[in-house]
């Protein structure tokens, strides 16, 4: 099947979905995805940042959509055209759908787990406009523990639902979901149960944000101040093919490893990913290749940072003290 | 006055039970259907006769029947959508209340036609006590052979029940309706697959309102042909009004499309005109969704038409000028109404019953309703009519199902008709509700 | 949206009371759970709820919705779900009637909020409070189907409609001096369609 991204042709099997064929081509034409995971049955359509326009169905019915669509829930056709980049209707549109994604977040990036590797800051800096024009209280939950290993922000969370299809679909019995709705949806456990499970801790790799983050990860380090080394060990309950961050010579947390498009390739058990944090449980391969296109590296933290600073005093001035908050 | 074919019998005494409902002329589709006609054709007669889809959309009910998956040895389902939850529209109530029969009888014909042997009567929660009625109705049924094996001696076995919702508006977008029926939370599925492939418990299944299949009954009886000759262009057969508002005689109408709007306010066979003598100031002529509508612009197109109450003439014009059928909930506002404060309802309301799967109607609801508040509070400044524009067309066809739309549409069109009033009200840092001593007089009388 | 406390946190890690549908509560149970076919018996969730809330004081514990886990075969977390979705479960105790004044646009056009407002003082409590003898919740309601009717109440399966406040004072009169509590799946209603 041929279709046509941003005025690239590409031939791809019947069952893709536009995202997957933009990918193909390349990061140029990939839309952002906050919600989807291609090792996620049923993940995506949520988020909406990932939306393009059709400017022609298929050869046989050559009709644009009426509509953008959610590249990654949308099977191509022979002889569509879709555009991405090219046109100014889906920039404007992913901006705003940026601004909704931000404007009950609180952008506490220097204190966040996840600051370094955030979808939701690249996303904001590379789609997003400069300012916010919400002018009223965010959001506000507390910060619980769900076990004794997992810290849930749920002020953080986007609604991507991956952490909900990881415990369908990796564990054998799912014990959180969405639960409220609408704006007051909100990720919870049933009665703060805790999620323990052997493969529980994916859900911490698969959150685009920080939502879900890693309680054992040790001495609290900015992730740019750590280095990352592919390794491996014998394990029995998974692939044992981690990624296992260093300061020094200590470990300071184990993650799976990530693909480039920030996606995990091997979900890895909770017993690689808790309870080998000595260097002699690894064999080291090598350092992790990282597509370093995040804010950070580029050092555009500042920029992120900045634009809080303006909500902080905006906030203030209105009265609202709230994303003032320790986390 | 206009041919009645759905409630003509309403004020019939005991027309709820099945002994009288049978004496009107009832279940007379279903004795035709099974014994003299193949499920093909009574599918043919729905097509024929131009029948639209009652719960909003408008879609050709034959040829949404005709898009069912029928594989070898896959039960297939109809699902009667009776969530009725979009403000304004209560005809679906009045219907299954008054001749909760014309329903059962419906769904035993139509199922014949789709080849589907168990149905479901989705309701909405808050409408228990219908419920109870409706499953009186179907307890009726069975005791007199018209739901069960065999019926009426053919081969055509039919099974009908009726599911409760739990209190949620979303359950009526379909996806979110089969969700709910199958115990879930009622967050709209992603499409494709649609209902006719792959719809509840994953089988092929059909999805229609309460008053499109209580229609199929006398399409049957008359033939499609002479349901087509009732109304105009593709506007066929009748349609049920919830009129609502500032009228004299409010409630529900049968009407022949093609009646012209300014008969259907004023005429004393319909809506009786403005209550308390006051001059018109608005409607909302389909439900919350669709746009608002100034005198000028419902009475007559922009064309200076008179406007008729037909798809397309209240279509006419596109969103610039016109609005919509949509479920017929027919909401009139007097001269003395607050537009803006009306849209802060039905903003509210979305926000209120948005679903939370997916971001721009999530948060952008919300935050349309503060923006609003801001407005009735009297803070709101002037650039803020553009930020509730901006948004609105930020939510508008960039989320998973229609209710973005839905939430959309009504700020639009109120900026686009009444912009001088938010701008007043943002100008003069007041709000005053114009309305409140007028609403007062009427309660306490 | 002001602050919102965390879901999970509202709860006590009481203790699980024990629990057990009456003996006609279960009929319903089962009758509810035949019409759908074999394995599908998640979908009586909903219609199960409804029967439940009636049956354990008005409202749904965690107790009372480990218990409905328990009689679907589902996971706990699958009924929590469900349950704070729906408008019509309570998730906390409420008073015996619940008043629900539908507030959008038909009914506020007819006076919604003068209704709101006057139960509120007569009541002495506020929207989403309940009255200290726990006979009243004053809550809002969006569109109820009634919007030709209006200005409208629900309790429990009653709508009460077209209402003025001689007929507010009439109906928490009846309900105080009957004293019961107002369930959803109440077989005796009153409607004024
Ligand atoms: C947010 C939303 C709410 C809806 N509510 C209803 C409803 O209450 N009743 C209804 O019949 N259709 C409703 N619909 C339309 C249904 O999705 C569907 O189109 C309809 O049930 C099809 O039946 P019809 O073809 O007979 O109209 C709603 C749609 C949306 C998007
Ligand atoms: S989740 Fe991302 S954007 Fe949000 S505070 Fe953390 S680092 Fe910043
Ligand atoms: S907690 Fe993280 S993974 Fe889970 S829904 Fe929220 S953002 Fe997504
Ligand atoms: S548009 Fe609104 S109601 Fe529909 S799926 Fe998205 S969040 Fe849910
Ligand atoms: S990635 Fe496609 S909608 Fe979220
Ligand atoms: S607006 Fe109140 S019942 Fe419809």
């Amino acid at each position: 099947m041929k279709v046509t991204i941003d005025g690239i042709e590409i031939d791809v099997p019947k069952g893709t979905t536009i995202l997957q064929a933009a990918r193909m081509i390349g990061p140029e034409v990939a839309p952002p995805t906050m919600c989807y995971y291609s090792k996620l049955k049923t993940s995506g359509g949520y988020c909406r940042t990932c939306i393009v326009k059709v400017t022609q169905g298929s050869t046989a019915n050559p009709n644009p959509m009426p509509k953008p669509v959610a590249s990654c829930r949308t099977e191509v056709m022979d002889g569509m055209v879709v555009q991405n980049i090219t046109s100014p209707e889906i920039i404007e549109a992913r901006k705003g759908v940026v601004e909704f994604l931000l404007i009950n977040h609180p952008l506490d990036c220097p204190v966040c787990d996840q600051a370094g590797e955030c979808k939701l800051q690249d996303l904001g800096y590379e789609h997003g406009a400069a300012k916010s024009r919400y002018e009223f209280k965010r959001r506000e939950y507390e910060v619980i523990d769900i076990g004794d290993k997992i810290k849930l922000h749920m002020t953080r969370c986007i609604l991507c639902y991956r952490c909900v299809k990881v415990a369908e679909q990796l564990t054998d019995g799912r014990v959180h979901g969405v639960v409220h709705r609408g704006d007051a949806a909100e990720i919870s456990t049933y009665i703060q149960q805790a999620i323990s499970n052997d493969f529980s801790g994916n859900v911490i790799d698969v959150c685009p944000v920080g939502a879900l983050t890693d309680k054992t990860f040790r001495f609290k380090q900015r992730v740019w101040f750590t280095k990352p080394m592919d390794a491996h060990r014998n394990c029995k309950k998974c692939s044992g093919k981690a990624r296992v961050w260093f300061k020094g010579d200590e470990v300071l947390r184990v993650t799976a490893r990530k693909d480039q498009w920030d996606e995990v390739e091997d979900f890895i058990c909770n017993e690689c990913r808790y309870d080998h944090k000595k260097t002699a449980d690894w064999t080291i391969e090598g350092p992790s290749h990282i597509s370093r296109h995040s804010v950070i590296s580029q050092n555009h933290y500042e920029h992120l940072n900045e634009l809080k600073v303006q909500l902080m005093k905006q906030q203030k001035a209105l009265g609202f003290m709230s994303i003032d908050k320790k986390p | 006055m206009g041919r009645k074919l759905l409630i003509h019998n309403d004020k019939v005494p005991g027309i709820n039970t099945l002994e009288v409902y049978r004496a009107n002329g009832g279940y007379a589709s279903v004795e035709k259907a099974l014994k003299t006609m193949t499920p093909d054709q009574v599918t043919d007669e729905v097509k024929k006769s131009g029948l639209r889809g009652r719960g909003g959309a408008g879609f050709p009910t034959g040829l949404k029947w005709s898009f069912l998956a029928k594989p070898e040895g896959v039960p297939r389902y109809l699902v009667c959508n009776a969530d009725e939850s979009e403000p304004g529209t209560f005809k679906d109530r009045y219907l299954m209340e008054k001749i909760p029969h014309a329903l059962i009888e419906g769904m035993i014909t139509s199922s014949y036609a789709l080849g589907a042997k168990r149905s479901y009567i989705y309701i909405r929660g808050e409408y228990f006590y219908v419920a109870r009625i409706l499953e009186q109705a179907i307890a009726e049924a069975y005791a007199a052979g018209w739901l069960g094996q065999n019926i009426l001696g053919t081969e055509f076995s039919h099974d009908c029940y009726v599911q409760v919702g739990g209190g949620a508006y979303i359950c009526g977008e379909e996806t979110a309706l089969l969700e709910s029926l199958e115990g879930k939370r009622g967050n709209p599925r992603i499409k494709p697959p649609f209902p006719a492939v792959a719809g509840l418990w994953g089988c092929p299944t059909v999805v229609n309102n309460v008053e499109t299949i209580a229609a199929v009954c006398p399409i049957v009886n008359m033939g499609g042909d002479e349901y087509a000759k009732i109304g105009i262009g593709k506007s066929t057969g009748t349609k049920l009004i919830s009129a609502s508002g500032h009228i004299n005689k409010p409630g529900v109408y049968e009407i022949e499309l093609g009646v012209p709007v300014e008969e259907f306010i004023f005429s004393e066979e319909y809506c009786g005109g403005i209550r308390n003598g006051k001059k018109l100031k608005a409607v909302v002529a389909g439900g919350s969704s669709v746009p608002i509508l100034p005198t000028e612009l419902i009475l007559k197109t922009a064309k200076g038409e008179p406007r008729l109450m037909t798809y397309e003439s209240l279509a006419d014009g596109g969103f610039q000028t016109g609005t919509m059928l949509g479920s017929g909930g027919f909401i009139v506002m007097d001269e003395d109404t607050s537009i803006v404060k009306n849209l802060f309802t039905f903003t509210r309301f979305y926000h209120h019953e948005s679903c939370g799967q997916c971001s721009p109607c999530r948060e952008g609801t919300g935050w349309m309703e503060k923006i609003l508040k801001k407005f009735l509070n009297g803070t709101a400044e002037e650039s803020d009519v553009d930020l509730l524009w901006d948004i609105q067309s930020k939510i508008e066809g960039k989320t998973i199902c229609p209710l973005g739309e839905a939430a959309a549409w009504p700020v639009a069109a109120a900026i686009r008709h009444f912009k001088q009033e938010f701008i007043d009200i943002a100008k003069s840092k007041k709000f005053v509700d114009i309305s409140h001593y007028n609403r007062l007089n009427k309660i306490v009388a | 949206m002001g602050a919102q406390v965390h879901g999970t946190q509202e709860f006590n890690k009481g203790k699980r009371a024990e629990l057990k549908f009456s003996e006609e509560a279960m009929k319903t149970v089962q009758k509810i759970i035949s019409n759908y076919p074999e394995g599908k018996h998640k979908s009586a969730l909903l219609p199960v709820l409804h029967v439940a809330q009636a049956e354990f004081g008005g409202w749904l514990s965690p107790e009372v919705m480990d218990y409905v886990a328990s009689v679907l075969n589902i996971k706990p977390i699958e009924v929590f779900e469900v349950a704070s979705f729906y408008t019509m479960y309570n998730l906390k105790p409420v008073g015996k009637c619940v008043l629900e004044v539908c507030q959008t646009s038909s009914c506020w056009l007819n006076g919604a909020e003068d209704i709101v407002k006057y139960i509120e003082k007569k009541l002495g409590i506020k929207v989403g409070e309940t009255t200290k003898d726990g006979m009243f919740t004053l809550k809002v309601a969006e569109c109820l189907g009634s919007c030709g009717t209006a200005p409208m109440l629900q309790c429990g399966a009653s709508y009460h409609e077209n209402l003025t406040f001689e007929k507010v004072d009439q109906l928490i009169n009846d309900y105080k001096t009957a004293g019961q509590r107002r369930n959803y799946t109440d077989l005796d209603y009153k409607n004024t369609l």
